[in-house]
């Protein structure tokens, strides 16, 4: 059961947003975010969903199926909202006990909803569209720029890459132990919270033993097969732009300065 | 001349001597197992070699010396002439003395087959051109092509050594050690890793040392090398290894079935040749000096 458990939730399907470089979409996901705080104003929201809407059909990914991975964050939604809801002091619209409504706070809550759902179905485009092995490449490379202040980016993409490889393997192990420790009489379902967290002990004190055993064999296997940091190293699969890469860089650039155009006109600000 | 020499070894150990200290909790000394105890041998090129040896023999350990994992403590250890104390040749000296391990989820790094595969040549910077053609060889090589865009953790045990195999070959090794590569796999897988190996050795002359305790599996080497406590205690080709049943024994080694039985055989008076090593051996044996 716990295999099946993926992530980055990589939805396979042919489209041009598939096979756009991962640079240009972690680029353009960072621009779109930016742009969503830019501006204040319906218009700007306007152009930034015709946007958002365009890439989402582009991308052949059912829009259900993003919906879908919205679903645990919906609660986080809901209590930044309320929060702004209640806390935004200005014109009292609604007032009950010791609560009231604003007009202020209405407008600030639902373009809080608004922004987020967005910043959320941005990011999750790109994680449906972009394999894992593709995303560390494309960061690997598109922020080699960050070396200059010391951040070992070749290293990060290598443990995030890494990571991904054990996810599967771990998912299984945990599996096993349980089962093992169950077997043995262990009861991890009944009592209360702090039993069952209790319970867990067992289970992650061996399994943290073996990952880091499994750890410090995959260090020597890689070290057997020549690998000493990115330094001279080659890419079998080295990432090229393509002529659409720079089409989407130019859409993304035009978008930018749109946003930013619409986020400047004062005449529709609300507050 | 010197070429002769210097092709003739590709591995050579002296005197090697490697311990382990063991400290309790203040890091005082409580103990020292010698695991490798002046342990000199060669390691002619093209040859299939295999080590023998129960837990805790050190043949592990000696192992770990031939692609300078591990350095000596006292004594040398020459990879394709190299020193493998040098520390300017470890590249080198790894690039030669490929090594595959036991666990196979423990040394796949990628999440597609050829890019593991692919993962060493990258590391020694080879062009990218140059990457796909040897992975494309490698993998065939191991009978593992068409698999070279699954995920690994959908492969079965032998599967997955065999693209560990694949992952040292595309580095171009003069010599592949592996090290207990089957001790985790199933009779299937096995057999499947030593086919493997055996055609290597046979069709691309790379050196093999086969690390193992399974018997069966020394059989067709070109030298086997038993170690006990650290030490070589007998050295020979698996036919003359195998004739001294008693002396194997005495050191918890388990001869192949066949040759057991062959033993037991001639113990009760049969006629038959020492240290038989196939089944096809012993029948036909048999039938010389009984049938009709």
């Amino acid at each position: 059961m716990l295999r099946e458990i993926t992530l980055g939730q990589y939805y396979q399907t042919e489209s041009v947003i598939h096979r756009l470089d991962p640079r240009v979409k972690l680029l353009g996901t960072i621009l779109f975010f930016i742009s969503l705080f830019c501006f204040k104003n319906p218009i700007g929201y306007a152009i930034a969903r015709a946007f958002l809407a365009a890439v989402i059909i582009l991308s052949h990914v059912p829009f259900t199926y993003m919906i879908k991975g919205m679903r645990g964050i919906v609660i986080l939604m809901l209590i930044t909202v309320l929060i702004n809801l209640f806390v935004t002091q200005g014109d009292v619209v609604v007032s009950f006990w010791k609560l009231h409504i604003t007009k202020q706070g209405i407008i600030m809550a639902a373009q809080l909803a608004l922004r987020i759902s967005m910043l959320i179905i941005g990011s999750s485009i790109m994680t449906l569209t972009t394999t894992p092995n593709h995303l560390t490449d494309g960061m690997e490379k598109g922020l080699r720029f960050l070396k200059a202040i010391k951040v070992p980016v070749h290293e990060i993409a290598m443990m995030m890459s890494i990571a991904l490889r054990f996810i599967p393997i771990l998912l299984e192990e945990t599996d096993k132990i349980m089962k093992a420790q169950l077997a043995r009489g262990a009861d991890l379902e009944s009592g209360n919270l702090f039993k069952r967290v209790k319970a867990m002990v067992p289970i992650l004190v061996p399994l943290f033993i073996s990952a880091f055993r499994r750890a410090n064999e995959l260090a020597t296997a890689m070290e057997a097969r020549c690998y000493h940091g990115g330094e001279g190293r080659t890419k079998m699969k080295p990432l090229k732009y393509a002529s659409r890469d720079i089409v989407a860089y130019i859409i993304m650039l035009v978008y930018m300065g749109g946003s930013i155009f619409a986020g400047r006109l004062n005449i529709f600000r609300f507050m | 001349m010197r070429r002769v020499i210097f092709k003739m070894d590709i591995i050579r150990t002296k005197d090697v001597v490697y311990e382990y200290i063991r400290r309790d909790d203040e890091g005082e000394v409580v103990g020292i197992t010698t695991a490798v105890d002046h342990v000199s041998l060669s390691v002619q090129q093209g040859d299939f070699i295999a080590i023998l040896g129960h837990n805790g023999s050190g043949k592990s350990t000696l192992a770990k010396h031939f692609n300078a994992i591990l350095l000596p403590e006292e004594g040398s250890v020459w990879v394709d002439g190299k020193l493998t104390s040098e520390e300017d040749k470890l590249w080198d000296i790894r690039q030669s003395a490929g090594m595959v391990f036991q666990n196979p989820d423990n040394q796949i790094i990628a999440q597609v087959v050829e890019e593991d595969v692919g993962f060493g040549p990258e590391n020694m910077g080879v062009p990218t051109e140059e990457i796909w053609r040897r992975v494309e060889k490698s993998l065939k090589d191991v009978g593992m092509y068409e698999y070279r865009k699954a995920s690994p953790n959908k492969l079965s045990g032998g599967q997955k050594q065999r693209i560990s195999i694949a992952g040292v070959l595309a580095m171009k090794p003069k010599c592949i050690i592996l090290d207990e590569p089957t001790a985790m796999l199933d009779p299937k897988g096995r057999r499947e890793v030593i086919e493997a190996v055996t055609e290597l050795n046979k069709k691309e002359g790379v050196t093999v040392i086969l690390i193992t305790h399974y018997m069966e599996e020394v059989v067709g080497a070109d030298k086997v090398f038993v170690m006990d406590g650290g030490k070589v205690v007998m050295q020979g080709t698996p036919r003359q290894v195998f004739s001294l049943v008693e002396d194997l024994k005495a050191l918890r080694l388990d001869v192949p079935q066949v040759t057991l039985l062959a033993w037991e055989l001639k113990k009760r008076g049969l006629e038959l040749p020492e240290g038989i090593l196939t089944k096809e051996e012993l029948t036909e044996s048999l039938a010389e000096a009984y049938g009709r």
